[in-house]
């Protein structure tokens, strides 16, 4: 081959580079690890973790069409039963709970890359608007 | 393998049948319930069958009188007071003659004539702003209620032309400019730029089991209760005064009665 030790070493430094999203990603922190800090009051959310992380904000959804159309504004938990309030700001974002917007949700949406518009009428009752 | 006209269309059938099953099942899935858990109706929580306002207006005499159920409303429900032509309003006054407009009486006696009078939303049986909201975002509930859903709402204000009350205010600032930083009620949400709001009967205070801000800050001049209940305050309240509704000749069944 023509110029062949040139060619080889550009191929291989072609390849290193184009690949780097694939073996970067497994030397590389996993993505989960957002840093969000938990409640300290309380031991589970109203399911289970793996539910609210994937599900929450269809969750959400439906509490607000259950809560204002259907006016059924209990929950109870398939977890374990427990009846809670629907309301994002006053169950949820109450001062037992995640009351640490900067460092619950804000956390994961930043992460995330999405930035959900519940802030512009609900109020986290421990922070103002 | 010969196939031939009659074979072919069976299969044809066959599948297309097993096709649209299918998708009817996919249908039916989307709209499945997300949550695992169950949902209940709050205990506690005030119900009616119809709930319906009585305003004994013989009992306001001016601005003032009102003053204290339009406060009331406001700081229950983060309502900012905005100068200018921009304001939102969930309940506030006016003359008789624009209240109401059908009394063609010249010769009504003056007391009466110089008043001011409440209004807020008539929650009406007919409510036109339902019938011409093209998202849903605001229905009447079976309890009468004519509420909104403001993340549902796309601010096309066709709501505030069907309404004949003027009832519904829209936002054309951020109402959260002209409110403190803590709002008067944190555990009530604000609204934001482009969406339309009113008066909603308090139906988040009747589901914590207490009656409107308003008709609480009335000191029994306002009455509240179940207008199919022959024995409910409201209902005894009609049988036993004159009564008249806005805007009656509209058909729309307004909610909101006023003793005279």
């Amino acid at each position: 081959m023509y110029n062949a030790k040139a060619v080889i070493i550009g191929m291989v430094i072609f390849v290193a580079v184009f690949s780097s999203p694939f073996w970067l990603g497994w030397i590389g922190q996993d993505y989960t690890k957002t840093g969000v800090v938990l409640p300290q009051n309380e031991k589970t959310c109203i399911e289970d973790t793996e539910f609210m992380r994937a599900q929450h904000m269809r969750l959400l959804n439906e509490w607000r069409d259950k809560a204002l159309r259907e006016e059924n504004r209990v929950y109870v938990s398939a977890l374990n039963g427990r009846k809670w309030n629907i309301s994002l700001q006053n169950t949820c974002t109450s001062s037992g709970c995640h009351s640490n917007y900067t460092e619950f949700c804000e956390k994961c949406h930043v992460a995330n890359s999405v930035y959900p518009y519940c802030w512009t009428c609900h109020i986290i009752p421990t922070e103002g608007k | 393998m010969k196939t031939d006209r009659r074979r072919f269309l069976k299969v044809a059938g066959i599948s297309a049948l097993a096709f649209a099953s299918g998708m009817a099942q996919l249908a039916g899935e989307a709209h499945a319930q997300v949550a695992p858990g169950k949902y209940l109706p709050r205990e506690g929580s005030l119900t009616a069958k119809r709930w319906a306002m009585v305003i004994d207006t013989r009992r306001f005499a001016s601005q003032e009188d009102y003053a204290p159920c339009i406060e009331a409303c406001n700081r229950a429900h983060n309502i900012p007071d905005i100068p200018g032509d921009k304001n939102v309003k969930w309940t506030w006054t006016d003359s008789f003659d624009r209240v109401f407009p059908d009394d063609m009486n010249n010769h009504l006696n003056t007391a009466v004539r110089s008043k001011p009078y409440l209004l807020l939303c008539n929650h009406c049986t007919n409510p036109p702003c339902v019938r011409v909201c093209p998202t849903q975002a605001t229905y009447k509930m079976e309890d009468g209620i004519v509420a909104m859903d403001y993340h549902r709402c796309i601010g096309c204000r066709f709501c505030m032309a069907g309404c004949p009350y003027g009832a519904r205010s829209f936002n054309f600032v951020d109402p959260r400019n002209y409110l403190p930083d803590n709002p008067p009620n944190p555990a009530f949400p604000t609204r934001m730029i482009g969406v339309v709001e009113k008066c909603n009967f308090c139906v988040e205070r009747l589901n914590e089991g207490k009656l409107p801000a308003c008709v609480v800050a009335s000191n029994g001049k306002i009455l509240f209760g179940d207008l199919e209940d022959p024995n409910s305050t409201v209902r005894q309240a009609l049988a036993n005064n004159f009564s008249i509704r806005r805007k009656p000749s509209l058909g729309t069944q307004p909610g909101v009665y006023y003793l005279i």
